[in-house]
């Protein structure tokens, strides 16, 4: 199921992925929702709050709505919206939900804790 | 005097065939279009297949292409296990005829950490729906999600809220379901299926294992609660349905010959009734397969196609005997009238059998059917068994007005009411033969026991085999069951 980052990543994400993909500490995510729901809303709030607290600098967002670019919910295999994918560092974790619940979040995305 | 005039809604469904032989009339036409069917049964009971045949019949035949969501097997998978039953789904792929779509729920990479929903598989479908225009779609099996997703109250109602959506898109869907110890499905699904239900069975008894199909629920229709039993051969499955729900077969009265002229005699000099079914009964060696031989050799000579089902000899076998008693019936063959299928009554089960009995009936369309003999079917099964087959069978050929003849091994002592109970009050005609030692010389005996709608002699007669072939000879005064003659058939009383 570890498909390949699909063709169409942005180009400034790829430039960022180049300059810090050798730091094993940078986080990659992609967030996909569908639409602006009020889970897509929540999620992108709660997952920004979580990462300026815990990843200061040393990652990267990326939301995808299903809804302009419904062919990429086959890569990620997305069922459930919100599904946030850890694509960087190895291995590919995956958490659904709005992330609200903050602690689940930390533990789903093996964060370690801000140094 | 005021009359409200009840208004009539007919609410009868419109129905879009499967494809499946024998599921489409049993069903009255196939499966409720643009409503969600539930597809239950344990592992290994075939469901997938039967979705998939759904699936591949819709986009090959009726020119509506399919989406598989298939939530077990890979795409690769998949393609492997139906190119084994002749279905290249790579190509059906690439002319957009069908998509195919894996969706791998991995439990282990899944943490939930709030609310959701499943729009992404909503999207996923719907995307693949549009890309080819689909009509039909098939889930399988969508427990998988149950596995999945943690939170069975957002699976739950997601799941309704994916089914009315289906049918609001107006895609007519099969859903596949993992039987449960006491439910349907293991996960209830059966509460979410309003319209049709159909469960599939796999039981193995005394090493033989067969199949059945049951239509649980079908709402609007008339159907079947019986189980089918089916068969899952090269080509697919194939169920084999009761052809006709109502006895309303149309009874021919053309008259063919039996293969021996006196006979003939016997049946108003005239034979069986074209369409009509006949029983054979008799010991050892009393002449029942050259009987069978005489009546298809007389088919083929009129240029009927003739098929013979055999379960105790070869065909090689049969047509050496055949020619010790002056019938050449190898012509036949080369001239393609008189095809033999030869089987083992235990390699597979009943209900295999009569599913094998059936697509060969369907693919030569014969005008006469031999069965010789049904005495091993009944030793492959239960009494019970062979009976309703043999009512599906004999429907069947009547349906078809194809002339059928069973022969039926007795055993000297046993009491033949008995052994043909079960089958006889099926048959329109009943020749019994039998061997007897009047002043110690051994002779074969035949008679006629009945014979429906028409005037049959019911003197015994002996039966003469010789390298001429089989004759009937004087009328036995001696037989106890033969003296208790109705009226003497004029051909009898000519002679």
């Amino acid at each position: 199921m570890d498909k390949k980052p699909s063709a169409d990543m942005k180009k400034s994400a790829a430039k960022k992925q180049t300059a810090k993909a050798s730091r094993s500490d940078f986080y990659r995510l992609r967030l996909y929702i569908a639409g602006q729901t009020p889970n897509s809303i929540a999620a992108i709030a709660n997952l920004k709050k979580i990462c300026e607290e815990k990843l200061q600098g040393k990652y990267r967002i990326e939301v995808v709505d299903l809804l302009e670019k419904p062919q990429l919910a086959k890569g990620d295999q997305i069922i459930a919206i919100p599904t946030l994918v850890r694509r960087l560092p190895p291995p590919v974790k995956k958490i659904i939900g709005n992330l609200s619940k903050t602690e689940s979040v930390i533990v789903g995305l093996d964060l370690q804790p801000a140094r | 005097m005021l009359r409200v005039k009840p208004k009539v809604v007919r609410t009868s469904l419109a129905k879009i065939p499967t494809g499946i032989q024998g599921l489409d009339e049993l069903t009255g036409g196939g499966l409720p279009k643009g409503r969600v069917t539930l597809v239950c049964g344990r592992a290994g009971c075939g469901k997938s297949l039967l979705a998939m045949e759904f699936l591949v019949h819709g986009a090959v035949r009726y020119g509506e292409p399919g989406v598989c969501m298939d939530f077990e097997e890979t795409e690769e998978k998949l393609t492997v296990n139906v190119a084994s039953l002749g279905f290249d789904l790579r190509e059906l792929s690439k002319r957009k005829k069908l998509v195919v779509d894996y969706v791998s729920i991995d439990r282990s990479q899944i943490a939930e950490t709030g609310e959701y929903n499943l729009d992404g598989l909503f999207i996923r479908l719907a995307q693949a729906v549009k890309a080819i225009k689909a009509k039909r779609v098939v889930l399988d099996s969508v427990e998988a999600l149950f596995s999945g997703i943690a939170d069975s109250a957002i699976l739950r109602s997601e799941l309704r809220r994916l089914f009315r959506w289906l049918e609001d898109q107006k895609l007519t869907t099969i859903v596949t379901g993992e039987a449960g110890d006491r439910t349907l499905t293991r996960h209830g699904l059966e509460e979410y299926i309003a319209d049709c239900v159909i469960s599939l069975d796999h039981r193995v008894t005394e090493q033989i294992s067969t199949r059945r199909l049951r239509v649980v629920k079908y709402r609007g229709t008339s159907h079947g609660t019986d189980e089918y039993p089916f068969l899952i051969g090269e080509d697919g499955i194939s169920v084999v349905p009761i052809t006709s729900l109502v006895l309303t077969h149309r009874a021919l009265t053309e008259r063919i010959s039996t293969g021996i002229a006196t006979l003939d005699e016997m049946m108003e000099g005239k034979g069986f009734f074209r369409g009509s079914s006949v029983l054979v009964t008799g010991t050892a060696g009393t002449g029942k397969s050259s009987l069978a031989a005489n009546f298809v050799s007389a088919a083929c000579a009129r240029g009927e196609l003739c098929l013979y089902f055999t379960f105790e000899e070869s065909p090689s076998q049969i047509l050496r005997n055949m020619r010790s008693v002056g019938l050449s019936l190898e012509k036949w063959i080369k001239k393609g009238l008189l095809h033999f299928n030869a089987m083992r009554p235990t390699s597979t089960g009943l209900e295999g059998h009569l599913a094998v009995i059936h697509k060969q009936i369907i693919q030569l369309r014969p005008k006469v059917v031999v069965i010789d003999p049904i005495t091993n079917l009944i030793s492959a099964s239960g009494s019970y068994d062979v009976k309703s087959m043999l009512v599906r069978l004999v429907d069947f050929l009547k349906v078809e007005q194809i002339t059928s003849m069973f022969t039926n091994l007795t055993f000297a002592g046993d009491p033949q009411e008995r052994t043909a109970a079960a089958v006889s009050s099926l048959m329109d005609t009943w020749i019994v033969l039998r061997d007897s030692k009047p002043n110690g010389r051994p002779r074969r005996e035949l008679y006629v026991l009945k014979s429906r709608g028409m005037k049959h002699s019911r003197e015994a007669r002996e039966l003469v085999v010789s390298k001429r072939g089989l004759e009937l000879g004087i009328v036995l005064r001696d037989h106890p069951q033969a003296t208790t003659v109705e009226g003497t058939s004029t051909a009898a009383a000519a002679k």
